[in-house]
């Protein structure tokens, strides 16, 4: 899919490429006709680029493998439990949370846009947003995953969670043998993006 | 409408690639496309499922060529024009006129980080019981509106199973049109594998969907 854009790497001469003329352009005219403010957009670009990803799901992950009580409260209301750690709002407005067993492995995708736990997990990647993935996840789920290395037991289920309304699936990885005694820091440390979405585990060496 | 976006089962677009490291960002226009998005959103003129809908209406060609900012950006432009705050030859010189229309709101600065927490909930009371109940057996309808709508092509005429009563939220079919905003239970609702897809499906896997009452009937 396209998304990247670098044959273009003019940046510090002026030219523009004919998307970055168009987007400045239209960012110009919603200023000066007073319908942006620059500041807004500023703060909008900072908060995901800077505060706002999947760390936050990280914690809220680990924090359900090492607090039983807290972990009934995220699986009995997703919203309110991830609230607890102070994230919520805009994209995440209906959390749920999606407990991996090994029984059952989830697997979350938006085969109708690009619908994504904002407030836990950030901005969506661009493979989420693209069609290889929205249109494979709900036919092929473990052909999906075998594109991102992830083979499941013979055995264990593949639930597959369809964003089509304004609820948000965050999956819940199993907690991986040899993390005993860890703190919810260092636990936090082994959960990556992909185990929160459901193409990939936790890893005891790898993050993405 | 059964257009480009609504890609589940759909083939031969290949495998998965994801970007090792990815950044957040690919581009600084990446961020304005992100950030105007989010901002003129907050105007309060449109609703999530009518921006949603000029997505979607894109030529599919064009759609499954685009990256999502770029689906964003020609979107916005849309939306844009059609509630009368730019003109076509505004967008085309990049020069303002004059003339403008008022917008409800205008998003400060240091207000974005209260409104992003806020967020925009989109549960409202629910004015009747609810119609199914966890475990119900139902029947997906089979339908194909020229308008948005919420029920993928693949899951239309499905036989699936109600796991959860969500609650009352707003309605996207009617809203993403300019109607007044109404709200319907909401369910999720879980299909086999094999009811979806028939013998080309993973007898171990099931699917679920978020489904509003009226796409469902009692099976």
């Amino acid at each position: 899919m396209s998304g990247h854009h670098h044959d273009h790497d003019h940046h510090h001469d002026n030219h523009f490429t004919a998307i970055e003329a168009r987007v400045k352009a239209l960012e110009t005219l919603m200023v000066e006709k007073g319908y942006v403010e620059p500041a807004a957009l500023d703060a909008i670009v900072e908060t995901y680029e800077t505060r706002v990803g999947p760390r936050n799901g990280a914690r809220v992950v680990a924090k359900a493998w090492t607090d039983p009580a807290f972990a009934e409260r995220l699986k009995a209301d997703g919203t309110a439990a991830v609230a607890e750690l102070g994230y919520g709002g805009r994209g995440g407005e209906h959390i749920v949370a999606c407990f991996n067993t090994p029984e059952q492995h989830n697997l979350i995708v938006c085969t109708l846009c690009s619908c994504y736990p904002w407030p836990v997990l950030g901005l969506p990647p661009v493979w989420y947003k693209s069609p290889p993935y929205r249109a494979k996840a709900v036919i092929d789920p473990r052909g999906t995953l075998a594109d991102f290395g992830v083979t499941l037991p013979e055995g264990q289920r593949i639930r597959v969670w369809d964003s089509t309304a304004e609820t948000r699936f965050i999956v819940i990885p199993m907690r991986p043998a040899g993390t005993e005694g860890w703190s919810e820091e260092k636990l936090a440390e082994i959960v990556t993006r992909d185990s929160m979405i459901g193409t990939g585990l936790p890893s005891l060496e790898a993050q993405s | 409408m059964n257009s480009g976006h609504d890609l589940g089962g759909q083939m031969a677009f290949g495998p998965v690639v994801p970007e090792p490291n990815e950044p957040v960002f690919h581009d600084d226009w990446e961020k304005r496309v992100l950030a105007i998005n989010v901002a003129a959103g907050a105007m309060g003129a449109w609703t999530i499922d009518e921006i949603r809908h000029h997505r979607e209406s894109l030529p599919p060609a064009q759609y499954l060529s685009s990256s999502y900012y770029e689906i964003w950006l020609a979107a916005l432009d849309k939306v844009l024009l059609k509630h009368g705050f730019l003109t076509s030859e505004e967008l085309l010189s990049g020069k303002p006129a004059p003339e403008r229309r008022e917008p409800k709101r205008v998003l400060k600065g240091e207000e974005v980080a209260t409104v992003l927490r806020r967020g925009f909930p989109y549960e409202r009371e629910a004015k009747a019981p609810a119609r199914f109940a966890i475990g119900d057996s139902v029947r997906t309808i089979v339908m194909h509106p020229q308008h948005h709508t919420r029920l993928p092509r693949y899951a239309r005429g499905k036989q699936g199973v109600i796991e959860r009563v969500v609650g009352c939220h707003v309605f996207p079919d009617t809203g993403s049109q300019g109607l007044p905003e109404t709200a319907q239970w909401l369910y999720t609702v879980v299909f086999t594998g094999r009811e979806l897809w028939g013998r080309d499906g993973d007898p171990n896997s099931t699917v679920s969907i978020e489904a509003w009452e009226s796409y469902l009937e009692p099976a």
